[in-house]
């Protein structure tokens, strides 16, 4: 990866309680460390948005993004995680 | 910092719109795999090829997932092997045939491009047998992609070659006949054929390109449509820069991938071929950017116009993004790929006459295209030939591939599968042109002074 360790996940989904706690709990357990959350409701779905870092966390990106996939799907919303340069190379020059 | 709205909308344009990386192609030059011996080259050909492509597909999965942004296609070109035949004879050339092939499969990639020759000013001796065994060659494996230049705008139409691929295609339609002649869907006839196109079939490796190279290639109809969809009053105008800052974007995120495949493979970066791609999904179409822009249908009159500013919209914006552009770059405007396409051939709106027409102001050209299985040699070397003339005054690069297939009539749909997808059989001129393609000889080079 060029540069840069963070990430940006990703979750789209109905709102109900327990979302952010959810996805909180798995970067906590892999040592991933949040730097920002936003989050917005689009046309009644909840869009969460986190800026991560992922510099001490022992697993690579695949196997957090699999963790998260399977949190998402115990929590009924779609997580996603993304290298950080995904975004910002589409958007800045 | 980014904003909530650019994170959204970039999983947009993955999740719904799909923007994906179309390929990544890596080149591989073979011009020093040349020996006396045929069964030396393929052994060299085949360690060559397996040695640097060993990690593409892994490569490539890997930044799929980690960007998570779909890269459809890895595929590998080669350098034209005619180059490297030498006096190899037919068998020769069959055995590197099923080398590519048996290479490309053990690598995990599905086409391996440069089974190809330029011969736009005429015929070498290998030349000549690479020519001939591509029927077979063709119907022989399933990787292999071949390609054969037979015109430039300096040296002018090579005829004889012409003529010559209307008979190959026959025949390679004839050998594959009980695959709804699909051998042709891996042939490509070129004017002005660029030497890093990443996109199949017409891939190869030219001389003038480095040891190894990644080059991409983008896609995104579907966002860019979606893009135009959003604006339903505007202007054109108003339409082409949204048209601009979208494959601005698209063409980024090719550069990105293309970039970090050639930093992980430890080989350069080449370019990024910024042509709009269609796929046979539905809302992964050019023809329906084209409906889009509000052209009732694929054909109708006003195409013509509305794909030229599509064309170099998505080239003014992908030049911003990218210094390193080169390839095809325009809007592939394949039939039996496209949806759009397919709809509005089966509706009668589009025909070959008008998307003849189309290729004048965008890349490639007759493209996929099939026709009854009775057109004879002589009238797919004329198509070719008026196809050919097109990129070669305009000095532009065209491309046909056509395939007829046999015992099908105009109407008919045949399916070809995959990214290859299925279309109805065009209707093509009753009239002739024997006596014309039969003269043979090159048509001159034409004059690029006194332009008009």
């Amino acid at each position: 990866m060029s540069g840069t360790n963070r990430i940006i996940v990703t979750v789209i989904g109905t709102d109900r309680v327990g979302i952010i706690a959810g996805v909180a709990q798995v970067l906590a357990d892999n040592n991933v460390n949040i730097l920002d959350i936003s989050q917005t409701i689009l046309q009644e779905f909840l869009v969460m948005i986190m800026v991560a870092d992922m510099r001490g966390s022992k697993v690579d990106l695949s196997t957090l993004k699999g963790r998260l996939a399977e949190k998402g799907r115990e929590l009924g919303v779609r997580i996603d995680a993304q290298h950080e340069d995904a975004f910002t190379y589409m958007h800045r020059i | 910092m980014l904003g909530v709205d650019e994170i959204i909308q970039t999983i947009k344009m993955i999740q719904e719109e799909n923007l994906d990386i179309r390929t990544i192609t890596m080149g591989v030059s073979l011009l020093d795999c040349a020996a006396s011996d045929p069964v030396a080259v393929c052994d060299k050909v085949h360690r060559k090829v397996t040695r640097l492509a060993g990690r593409l597909v892994e490569i490539g999965n890997e930044i799929e997932r980690e960007y998570g942004i779909p890269i459809v296609n890895k595929r590998i070109a080669v350098t034209p092997v005619a180059l490297i035949i030498g006096e190899m004879g037919r068998d020769g050339c069959l055995a590197l045939a099923r080398t590519l092939d048996r290479a490309a499969a053990e690598v995990g990639v599905n086409f391996i491009g440069g089974y190809s020759t330029l011969v736009h000013k005429g015929f070498t001796r290998g030349d000549r047998e690479l020519i001939a065994s591509l029927p077979e060659a063709l119907a022989a494996t399933e990787r292999v992609c071949a390609s054969v230049n037979v015109a430039t705008s300096k040296a002018g139409i090579n005829m004889d070659a012409v003529r010559l691929m209307g008979a190959v295609i026959k025949e390679t339609a004839a050998r594959t006949a009980d695959r709804s002649a699909i051998g042709c869907a891996k042939l490509v006839v070129f004017a002005n054929a660029p030497e890093d196109n990443p996109f199949m079939a017409g891939a190869f490796h030219g001389v003038g390109e480095p040891e190894c190279v990644i080059n991409v290639g983008v896609s995104g109809p579907g966002v860019v449509k979606n893009a135009v969809a959003r604006l339903p009053d505007a202007d054109l105008g108003a339409l082409a820069e949204e048209i601009k800052k979208t494959a601005f974007k698209i063409t980024r995120m090719g550069e990105l991938v293309g970039r970090e495949t050639a930093k992980r493979l430890g080989v350069p970066f080449g370019i990024v071929d910024l042509s709009l791609a269609p796929t046979p999904a539905v809302g992964d179409s050019v023809a329906e950017i084209i409906e889009a822009l509000g052209v009732e249908a694929c054909g109708a009159p006003g195409t013509t116009a509305a794909l030229a500013l599509l064309n170099d919209a998505v080239k003014k914006g992908g030049a911003m993004a990218s210094s390193r552009v080169g390839g095809l770059s325009g809007a592939f405007i394949p039939v039996s790929e496209d949806a759009g396409m397919i709809r509005a051939v089966a509706a009668g709106a589009l025909g070959l006459d008008k998307l003849e027409a189309m290729t004048a102001v965008c890349s490639v050209g007759i493209d996929m295209v099939a026709l009854p299985g009775d057109t004879s040699a002589e009238t797919i070397a004329a198509l070719i030939a008026d196809e050919i003339t097109i990129g070669v005054v305009n000095h532009k690069t065209t491309a046909v591939r056509l395939i007829p297939v046999p015992g099908k009539r105009a109407g008919e749909f045949v399916e070809f599968g995959g990214l290859l997808g299925r279309t109805p059989i065009m209707e093509v001129n009753h009239f002739g042109a024997a006596k014309f393609v039969h003269r043979g000889g090159r048509i001159p080079a034409p004059i690029s002074s006194l332009n008009n």
